[in-house]
């Protein structure tokens, strides 16, 4: 995990849900097919504009709905390096999380729009929006989740940990 | 200090004797649902990578309902690799075709009060209809689960929710669940919704569960209703022993709640989701007579056999209106079965209703029943996103059976009330 993650803005409004994310059309389509269609039915534009390292700022609520961690890999697939929002939907906080990818509860008093270049240090929570000259800490991600995600995920982290048990025996 | 109910289960679960509210803790799973939608198809290949298998396949209960039947190649091959899981690690408690997860736990009574338990999408949190806590999370996570049988938890706050008094005719445990997603708002994580009352006491385990299936929708944690006589009755009526202290697993008197809502059931009349949110709710006249081409009864939440009770009585003696479809996809075989032994399928059928497979179906897209661009629904399923249920421009409105039912014999959004009265 980078110490310091700088990307585009993607900003996103209230309530935006993981059918959004994943619609369930492509379900059985490979991720690839399905990351085309990631946020088609609000941002039709999102899914072929972001780059690698973009930031997703979603609304309140952020990823309400199904537990399908579709929603997270597509975001995954396609490089976005940080997820912030004033509010989770609780398991897209957790997939995003276990996908490697860090999620911050944006302060609501930040304000950022599409476009900005925003830096964001997942360690300690504070990020800065190079566009408009502010900057906000978020509560940093509690330990055991930030060990996670710096291993790149809940799959490296777990291979680390079977690892580990079988040197322990 | 005293602890609510979700306080005490997190503590057992995490082999402490108290929990604080935001306290992270690693919980033992005493039971986990795997479902063919994020079960086998995403977890094996994981499982290979990791070369590792299951912890304890006793503790799995596998179910495949999403993708039932095959309607094509793939759909074929992810029900097959499942039935291929199943047979390589022994799980016992597999049901293939047999209906949808969440209700299939409650007909066979795998739920006990005092349980902590998961399950592989988000409306698992129905389980706690028999007094658990039950989290649904993602595939990715359940992979952990899989393989260490522990999951990280914040014990989360709990809202208590009060319902005081009798419904009235052609209301239901769903209007309640769609006010409250008006009223309590969807914002809802690290929370547990805990519902209490008596109208909630005086609910059968099914209605029960509709209520903790829609915690998903206020977006709780989960959802929990105590466990009491009732809760102990539909255990034994699935053969199962309830255990001595089944009725202890209750909140204290004086725990601390975040908030407590109290709401009156007398008054409240059917509630409609208009698109493309279950909070986008209000009495069903904000929107009676607004044309559907099709009403869909299904999903765990609204195809149990008390749902198609519900809709055989609006569609007695009646038809469906010419120019919308009725479409009726049966939550369980069980179901199926006891709906077709007592008349209420006859009476569905006579009406001119479409019998569909059991399974989720059209309420994620999957299985048949799915909506074409612009075409208006109204449904007994639990959530009416964007795209939900098929095309985007699609305009999904949400109902409790007797709505549905209603509407679709005038074929337009219709207060039940008027036809049962």
């Amino acid at each position: 995990m980078k110490a310091e993650i700088s990307g585009r803005a993607w900003v996103f409004g209230d309530d935006v849900n993981t059918d959004v994310m994943a619609p369930g059309l492509y379900f059985k389509s490979p991720m690839a097919e399905m990351a085309k269609h990631c946020m088609e039915a609000v941002a039709p534009e999102f899914a072929r504009s972001v780059q690698p390292g973009d930031i997703v700022v979603g609304g309140r609520n952020f990823g309400i709905g199904s537990a399908r961690e579709q929603a997270a890999m597509a975001l995954q697939y396609l490089g976005v390096g940080a997820v912030l929002a004033p509010s989770f939907g609780r398991v897209f906080y957790r997939n995003t999380l276990n996908f490697g990818i860090p999620a911050l509860w944006l302060p609501a008093d930040m304000i950022v729009e599409p476009g900005d270049c925003l830096h964001v240090q997942p360690e300690t929570g504070h990020i800065r929006n190079e566009t408009r000259g502010t900057a906000c800490n978020a509560p940093a991600l509690p330990a055991h989740l930030l060990q996670m995600v710096a291993a790149g995920g809940l799959m490296p982290w777990l291979k680390l940990r079977l690892a580990k048990e079988n040197r322990d025996g | 200090m005293p602890q609510t109910l979700t306080q005490k289960i997190l503590a057992k679960a995490s082999g402490q004797s108290r929990v604080a509210v935001g306290d992270i803790v690693t919980c033992q799973v005493d039971l986990c649902l795997l479902l063919d939608s994020g079960g086998p198809r995403r977890i094996w290949p994981r499982l290979k990578e990791l070369g590792t298998g299951v912890w304890d396949s006793e503790k799995i209960v596998l179910v495949s309902d999403h993708f039932t039947p095959a309607v094509d190649v793939e759909s074929a091959a992810i029900l097959k690799l499942t039935r291929d899981f199943a047979a390589t690690f022994g799980i016992e408690r597999f049901y293939d075709m047999q209906g949808i997860g969440h209700v299939l736990l409650a007909e066979h009574g795998w739920l006990e009060p005092g349980m902590f338990a998961v399950g592989g999408d988000s409306h698992s949190s129905m389980g706690g209809a028999f007094g658990c806590l039950m989290m649904g999370f993602g595939a990715i996570e359940m992979t952990g689960v899989a393989v260490t049988g522990e999951i990280w938890i914040q014990v989360p706050d709990t809202l208590r929710i009060n319902w005081r008094g009798d419904f009235g005719p052609g209301v239901a445990a769903k209007d309640i669940m769609l006010f409250l997603c008006r009223e309590v708002g969807t914002d809802n994580a690290f929370r547990v919704l805990e519902f209490g009352g008596d109208t909630v006491t005086s609910m059968s385990l099914a209605e029960r569960g509709v209520l903790c299936n829609m915690a998903a929708e206020l977006g709780a944690e989960t959802g929990v209703v105590p466990a009491d006589d009732a809760t102990l009755a539909a255990l034994q009526a699935a053969g199962r022993t309830p255990a001595a202290d089944a009725l202890e697993w209750c909140t204290d008197a004086d725990a601390e709640y975040l908030a407590v809502h109290d709401f009156h059931a007398t008054r409240l009349a059917p509630q409609v989701a208009a698109p493309h949110s279950p909070a986008n709710s209000g009495p069903v006249d904000q929107h009676a007579g607004t044309p559907v081409d099709q009403a869909y009864i299904g999903a765990c939440v609204g195809a149990k056999l008390e749902d198609l009770r519900m809709v055989a009585e609006v569609l007695q003696g009646r038809r469906v209106a010419s120019g919308t479809r009725l479409l009726v996809a049966p939550a369980s075989q069980r179901a199926y079965q006891e709906a077709a032994a007592d008349g209420t399928l006859a009476t569905i059928s006579a009406a001119g209703a479409y019998l569909l497979p059991t399974g989720c179906g059209a309420c994620a897209a999957l299985g048949a029943g799915i909506l074409a661009e612009d075409e208006v629904c109204i449904s007994s399923t639990n959530r009416n996103f964007q795209g939900r249920m098929g095309a985007n421009s699609a305009q999904v409105y949400l109902g409790s059976p007797y709505t549905v039912a209603a509407s679709a014999v005038t074929g337009r959004i219709t207060d039940p009330r008027e036809l049962l009265a």
